[in-house]
């Protein structure tokens, strides 16, 4: 009969409720295998990227790229000094040493001249040829795993329940910040607001730029279409928004784990995992329902 | 509920050990499956078969982007061989190209032998488009050169023909075996496409050594990397497997994806 009891308690299709009331099913199997494809694709995508920008570590902004005239907004590069090679990186003509992990860097007396340090591409070394094989594939998986998300979502009402705004979000803003801040999170079935904006912004805003900004640097989608630069600005302007977006994603990333560690890592891990979450014991005499970290 | 806990605690806690332990480890190892001939590069490479495939369907016959006169504000930037060395290249054009051919041979009906007049005299096309080099930067200039549909229509290709190969007149690499001169290929839609043209004309006037003299293809559709310069011979084939590495280029033998319309 426990069995039984069991099953009818058992919120998601995949798992059995445990007795304790306090873990909920949150996260269900398409939010968690999609979830895992992401973290793999933009893990491989970022290092990749980086190899590839290794090739010309300038971003311009236009259509073309400056060589007879001055379209560089952002450049990473070696020079010599005095006192040696020095790795430089330049924002807007401002300059920058960045001796050591930007421009020049390396193990001990056997540094070399690249952009993004060795440990930051795939390969480590100078392959420009196996980071693009790389890039690209990744980049199928990424945007398929979009597709299927996205369709998951609005079929198992993910985005509905979970993503989309509501007034309520817009009213709690002030002491969500405040109580992220304070770092005080509440665990609860729904995410909180700053929750919603950040994950919203990366399924909505950050995700799809990246992959339209990449779809406009290939000569073949311009002929398919040919209007996707001229919005953007050109083709070295899509470019550049291609590496501000990746500059973007890290963020969130950094953001995101130093969350979850604030949070509670191994409850915010067994979620993502396994689907379970373990939420706040009922908060007694409190008249709003406190929301997840 | 509390072994469950724990045991599940404990396998997290060592998950995630040991993905942070391959995370540090693993880049070392991943760089050692990634040459060219692996298994794991080759199921990687697959992709390129998959956006070939997508972008064709996708592409059709559309055209790349072509820009205006104003929109020419420098030089053409070129890339990769800008002086070949090649004694056979420099006594070519010491005499300003006169004894030059562009042989067309292969899989076709009647093989052509052309001088740089003979295509010259032939309908031309010219075009403002942008080049964008497979490191990531571009530059937009003004190209005139013969069709290659047209030449491929006066040799009349065979049906079987799937691949035109550019053969080169400079060294882009030795080996053991001796130089190897720069080659590459496209299949036959962009071949017949029609921005797709030998061009001997850049900004106006003849095409200068730096950028291919006497004639370059232009596959405007493509990465830089897929147009070869100094062209000596076009070669209509059916497969990669006698060209080279057999994987349809000189950069595609070392690593490239042989479509580069990404």
């Amino acid at each position: 009969m426990q069995s039984v009891a069991r099953s009818q308690s058992t919120v998601g299709p995949d798992a059995a409720a445990p007795k304790d009331a306090t873990l909920i099913y949150r996260q269900s199997r398409w939010t968690r295998l999609t979830h895992w494809l992401w973290a793999i694709s933009l893990f491989f995508m970022l290092l990749s990227g980086l190899q590839i920008f290794n090739a010309r570590p300038q971003l311009y902004i236009g259509k073309e790229s400056g060589f007879a005239y001055n379209n560089t907004i952002f450049a990473i590069g070696a020079e010599n000094t005095a006192n040696g090679p020095r790795g430089y990186t330049e924002i807007f003509g401002k300059r920058f040493d960045t001796t050591g992990v930007l421009g020049w860097s390396g193990p001990a007396e056997q540094e070399t001249s690249r952009a993004f340090p060795s440990w930051a591409t795939i390969p480590s070394y100078y392959d420009l040829g196996t980071a693009r094989v790389v890039h690209f594939f990744f980049a199928w998986i990424l945007t398929t795993t979009l597709v299927v998300w996205l369709v998951a979502s609005l079929v198992n009402g993910h985005l509905r329940r979970d993503l989309v705004p509501r007034i309520d979000d817009l009213r709690r803003l002030p002491r969500d910040i405040v109580d992220h801040a304070k770092l005080k999170f509440h665990h609860s079935r729904e995410y909180n607001t700053l929750q919603k904006m950040a994950y919203g912004s990366v399924m909505f805003v950050l995700l799809p730029l990246m992959i339209i900004t990449g779809l406009a640097m290939s000569p073949s989608m311009n002929a398919v279409l040919p209007f996707l630069n001229d919005l953007l600005g050109g083709r070295q302007t899509a470019r550049t928004i291609h590496f501000i977006v990746m500059l973007l994603l890290v963020a969130f990333f950094i953001v995101h784990m130093l969350m979850i560690f604030a949070a509670g890592p191994i409850n915010e891990l067994r979620s993502i995992i396994t689907g379970w979450y373990r939420t706040d014991p009922p908060a007694h005499g409190s008249k709003t329902p406190q929301r997840g970290a | 509920m509390l072994k469950f806990v724990i045991s599940r605690r404990k396998f997290l806690t060592s998950a995630s050990l040991g993905v942070s332990g391959i995370m540090l480890s693993g880049c070392d190892a991943f760089d050692s499956q990634l040459r060219v001939g692996d298994g794991l590069r080759s199921f990687l490479e697959g992709a390129n078969g998959l956006t070939w495939r997508a972008q064709r369907l996708l592409a059709g016959d559309s055209l790349a982007p072509e820009f205006t006169e104003a929109d020419i504000r420098q030089p053409q930037r070129p890339n990769g061989v800008t002086a070949p060395d090649d004694d056979v290249y420099k006594g070519l054009l010491a005499n300003n190209f006169a004894d030059w051919r562009l042989e067309v041979s292969g899989l076709v009906e009647k093989p052509l032998s052309l001088s740089r007049e003979q295509l010259m005299n032939m309908p031309s096309r010219t075009q403002i488009t942008r080049h964008d080099c497979v490191e990531g930067w571009s530059c937009i200039a003004k190209w005139t050169g013969t069709p290659l549909s047209l030449v491929l229509e006066q040799a009349v290709v065979k049906p079987q023909a799937r691949y035109v190969v550019f053969h080169c007149l400079d060294t882009i690499d030795r080996s053991l075996s001796g130089d190897i001169k720069y080659y590459g290929s496209i299949d036959l839609i962009d071949a017949r496409h029609p921005q797709t043209i030998l061009a001997y004309g850049l900004n106006g006037k003849p095409l200068p050594v730096e950028n291919g003299a006497p004639l370059r293809v232009r596959v405007e559709r493509q990465i830089g990397y897929k147009m070869p310069k100094y062209l000596r011979r076009i070669e209509l084939v059916d497969s990669f497997a006698a060209i080279g590495g057999g994987r349809g280029g000189y950069w595609e033998d070392n690593g490239y994806d042989w479509y580069g319309g990404i």
